[in-house]
């Protein structure tokens, strides 16, 4: 299989729509055939992704890369950035608003959660700038 | 555990889904918050809330289950309702508390998702 690059913009603020891009993954993903609990994996990551980009930084882009042992994940936004790594990676930390809250996200476990179902996560963000956010899942041979 | 036995063991009303009911779910799930759900809740499972926004059928759909029960009697909007039917899930509601349905559903044979 060649590669397949999925490309998804994330309003910001839209807490109706996210997760949409997620859901969109998560199809693309089954239609590819792809292991379920790969999906699974791929689709919370992507979800909490999403979430964190619509609560924290006012959208962004989301793009997905399949390819025929992994699926990466990279996450960019132009929002505050995160200024503490080590709190935010923090289980139970927040710093999301009460909107957020109402839909049952902004407890501090999506940071956490994304490195639970990734095997590898990368973190990069400037305050001020922005944060990229990379995920890879491996697809077992 | 088949939606059938579900809904009379927690007197519950049909919101959508009511041609899904012969669906067998193996455990169950009971939170609110719903990076709890997507931290352990498995597929083919049920889940208990007490919240009713869009993100409760969004959250569902990314984990697979296939029944959500509102607690407390609580009803989302139509539109939320819409969207579960949908993604081809079973809604209901029941007159419950959380801990209680929770408690009547393990009493009944239905397991926790591990």
């Amino acid at each position: 299989m060649d590669k397949l690059h999925l490309h998804y913009e994330v309003e910001g603020n839209d807490f109706v729509a996210a997760g949409e891009a997620a859901g969109q993954m998560k199809r693309t993903l089954r239609q590819l055939g792809i292991d379920f609990e790969i999906i699974r994996r791929c689709s919370i990551c992507m979800y909490e992704g999403e979430i964190n980009m619509v609560a924290h930084a006012e959208g962004g882009s989301a793009d997905v890369i399949i390819a025929k042992d992994k699926v990466t994940i990279v996450l960019e936004d132009t929002g505050p950035g995160i200024t503490d790594m080590e709190l935010a990676m923090q289980e139970g930390y927040s710093t999301a608003t009460q909107d957020v809250r109402e839909l049952g996200f902004g407890a501090g476990m999506g940071l956490p959660n994304m490195k639970r179902y990734a095997d590898t996560l990368a973190v990069e963000s400037t305050p001020g700038i922005g944060t990229k956010v990379t995920m890879e899942i491996n697809i077992p041979a | 555990m088949k939606i059938h036995k579900v809904i009379e063991v927690l007197d519950a009303s049909v919101l959508c889904g009511s041609e899904l009911l012969d669906r067998e779910i193996h455990a169950a799930g009971a939170a609110d918050l719903m990076s709890d759900v997507l931290a352990y809740v498995r597929t083919e499972s049920l889940l208990l809330t007490g919240l009713t926004n869009t993100q409760v059928i969004r959250t569902a759909d990314m984990m697979d289950i296939v029944c959500i029960v509102f607690v407390r009697g609580k009803k989302p909007t139509p539109e939320v309702i819409e969207y579960g039917r949908a993604h081809d899930m079973v809604l209901l509601s029941t007159p419950y508390k959380m801990y209680y349905a929770s408690g009547l559903l393990f009493q009944a044979g239905l397991g926790a998702c591990e």
